[in-house]
């Protein structure tokens, strides 16, 4: 096993801690950490990992190819500017070796020695920087972002850099409601999950952070899987589920999203960051306590909520080579 | 815990305290028209007392919490306790809660003020103009100035008008609820005859309700509650739950360990069955039904409804 291999399941934030799984709204305070079997994670709300310039140089292609992954309603320049300090903030005080954020009166010095930058600006000033607040930071954190604004009894997503969705599109949903971005989720209606998450969030203080964990499988481990794209990585699934079960366990990957939800200050709006951790089948089989809660949530997901997830076609084959795994390991 | 970096008096009856990080720390910013919950020493009752007071910045970057206190002579000692503070006193400061915040959409914003009430009007104005919104400020107070009269002129300008009386106040703002633009949004604080009466007016002027927006204090932080005790049915252990400490922490404390994660009323983790005894039931998760039901409690938030309680642990 390869340094990276080893740091990399080390620090992956498996999200299972039953045998089954349904949605619920799992919030807790943020900043605490996780223990898992093989590591673990969740000291930092911005995390920056072995994978920074990479991930970041992934973002800048995507975001080059396609400018609308970014989006923000001309009221929420406020929270653009909200948003920028509490990361600038968040990453200078995790890594304070190579980021710091300096105040002088009225000016500002933002300097991020990991991509060589130097920034100064004045708050509110738009002219002082080389593009809107929120793009400008999005691009050097490896978290997606988007912003909710709370109003009307309401949360709206009017605001986001997001380049690596798990098959849903930014441009969509862009000045929708909290309910309506969630109307496609199965059972959680009914179950009353998301009006529960959406009075917690609209509860939250300035400065309270909260965090979640969602999942779903990604073939190939590709971080652009958003509906914008589909026609690149629909296929994937296809060619995974036909192929041979061989290949499942270097494809076929866990993917597991680790959402903070922070109340802004000035702004009041709420500030969703999603970072996104993945992990070949191959490397959860080295964790056997992992393979085997894996194959179990797989096994009794409910047909709606795999279908919903995208991971109908691909669970099989998973289920598959984990059982099989199990079977080539003696156990 | 903040120190009272400075005070000043505004009129014969209004206090202006900033207070800021004994380590001059920056403090969180915060939305305009928030609040603060000020711990204002103890009452009679032994128990704190806990007033909500608007702040006066614009909540961008603060290196202070500004709030403006009337004494009240005749209240329960709240404001009394605030002006007998001195420079570098410690006070007992809640986050910012925001609870009448300008919505963010608007086309314009009418700001309407009365006496006191111009606190959480004040935080509006500077974070109008900071941002460049359009708005206007309708300020009424009686005799002398009125308190943050200076920083409204200076703020507002032209978009400032001040009356001395209700009629006086509604013979321009009676005509100017009739022909501001659509999308405008109303903000009022003040007493509660000037809230009601500019939304009964603005309602018959023809704006929607979700245009019309007042300031109102109390709702945001839970009651400490009062003390009771609990049961423990496996072990008949009784643990005592005092005012201001949750039923989990209770228990915690106690050494049971209770499975819990936002410990705010809404995740559904720390649920415990009740063997006996009723609930107040303050949280967020369990439906109506199951709250009527009475068989389990939420022990972040809720609390016994009388002094006992009985849980299955």
């Amino acid at each position: 096993m390869s340094t990276a291999t080893d740091s990399r399941v080390a620090t992956f934030p498996f999200p299972f801690a039953h045998d089954t799984y349904r949605y619920s709204t799992n919030v807790e305070p943020a900043g605490g950490r996780v223990v898992t079997a093989a590591g673990g994670w969740g000291e930092h709300v911005v995390d920056v990992d072995e994978r920074y310039l990479t991930e970041l140089a992934e973002r800048d292609r995507i975001l080059a190819a396609d400018p609308t992954r970014f989006q923000a309603l001309p009221h929420m320049e406020i929270a653009q500017w909200d948003a920028m300090l509490a990361i600038m903030r968040s990453l200078s005080a995790s890594y304070p070796r190579t980021m710091s954020l300096e105040r002088d009166g009225g000016l500002w010095r933002w300097t991020n020695h990991a991509l060589d930058l130097e920034q100064a600006f004045v708050h509110g000033e738009r002219a002082t920087l080389p593009e809107p607040p929120l793009r400008f930071i999005g691009r050097q954190i490896q978290e997606d972002v988007v912003l909710l604004d709370q109003r009307e009894g309401q949360l709206w997503g009017d605001a986001g850099l997001v380049t690596f969705a798990a098959d849903w599109s930014l441009r969509f949903d862009v000045g929708m409601s909290f309910l309506q971005i969630h109307g496609p989720v199965p059972r959680i209606h009914t179950e009353g999950v998301i009006t529960r998450a959406q009075s917690f969030l609209m509860r939250l203080e300035s400065g309270q952070q909260f965090r979640r964990t969602n999942w779903t499988l990604t073939v190939d481990g590709r971080l652009d899987t958003s509906t914008e794209t589909y026609p690149e990585w629909g296929r994937d699934r296809r060619t995974l589920a036909d192929g041979p079960l061989a290949e499942v366990g270097e494809r076929l990957h866990l993917r597991v999203e680790v959402q903070h939800l922070i109340r802004l200050g000035a702004s009041g709006a709420i500030m969703f960051l999603v970072r996104t951790h993945m992990l070949p089948f191959t490397d959860i089989a080295l964790v056997p306590a992992w393979a085997q809660r894996l194959h179990s949530v797989l096994s009794e997901l409910p047909d709606d909520m795999a279908e919903y997830k995208g991971i109908t076609r691909i669970r099989q084959p998973g289920i598959d080579w984990l059982a099989d795994c199990r079977t080539r390991s003696g156990s | 815990m903040l120190v009272v970096g400075s005070l000043s008096d505004l009129t014969d009856d209004v206090r202006h305290l900033r207070l800021v990080d004994p380590g001059g720390a920056a403090l969180p910013a915060y939305a305009p028209g928030s609040h603060v919950v000020l711990e204002c020493g103890v009452g009679p009752d032994g128990l704190p007392r806990r007033n909500a007071y608007s702040l006066t910045g614009s909540g961008v970057e603060p290196d202070s919490y500004a709030l403006s206190v009337r004494r009240d002579d005749t209240g329960r000692g709240g404001s009394r306790w605030i002006h007998a503070l001195s420079l570098g006193d410690s006070v007992e400061v809640s986050r910012p809660r925001s609870a009448f915040a300008p919505v963010s959409t608007a086309r314009h914003h009418v700001l309407v003020a009365g006496g006191i009430g111009v606190t959480p009007i004040l935080s509006h104005a500077r974070a109008a103009v900071r941002w460049g919104r359009s708005f206007e400020v309708h300020y009424v107070f009686r005799g002398g100035d009125g308190p943050h009269l200076d920083d409204l002129i200076n703020l507002c300008g032209n978009s400032l008008q001040t009356y001395r009386g209700s009629s006086e106040l509604w013979s321009t703002l009676a005509p100017a609820l009739l022909d501001r633009p659509l999308g405008t949004h109303l903000y009022t604080c003040g007493p509660a005859p000037l809230i009601d009466e500019v939304h009964d007016r603005a309602r018959a002027a023809g704006w929607p309700p979700q245009r019309i927006h007042h300031e109102h204090f109390g709702i945001a932080a839970l009651e400490p509650g009062t003390a009771f005790t609990v049961r423990l049915r496996s072990t008949g252990a009784d643990v005592e739950v005092p005012s201001g400490t949750s039923l989990l922490d209770a228990l915690e404390q106690h050494g049971v360990a209770v499975p819990n994660l936002c410990r705010q009323g809404v995740c559904g983790e720390c649920r415990v069955p009740v063997a006996a005894g009723a609930v107040a039931h303050r949280d967020l998760y369990l439906t109506e039904d199951e709250k009527a039901a009475g068989d389990c409690v939420m022990p972040c938030v809720s609390r016994a409804e009388g002094p006992r309680l009985e849980l299955e642990l």
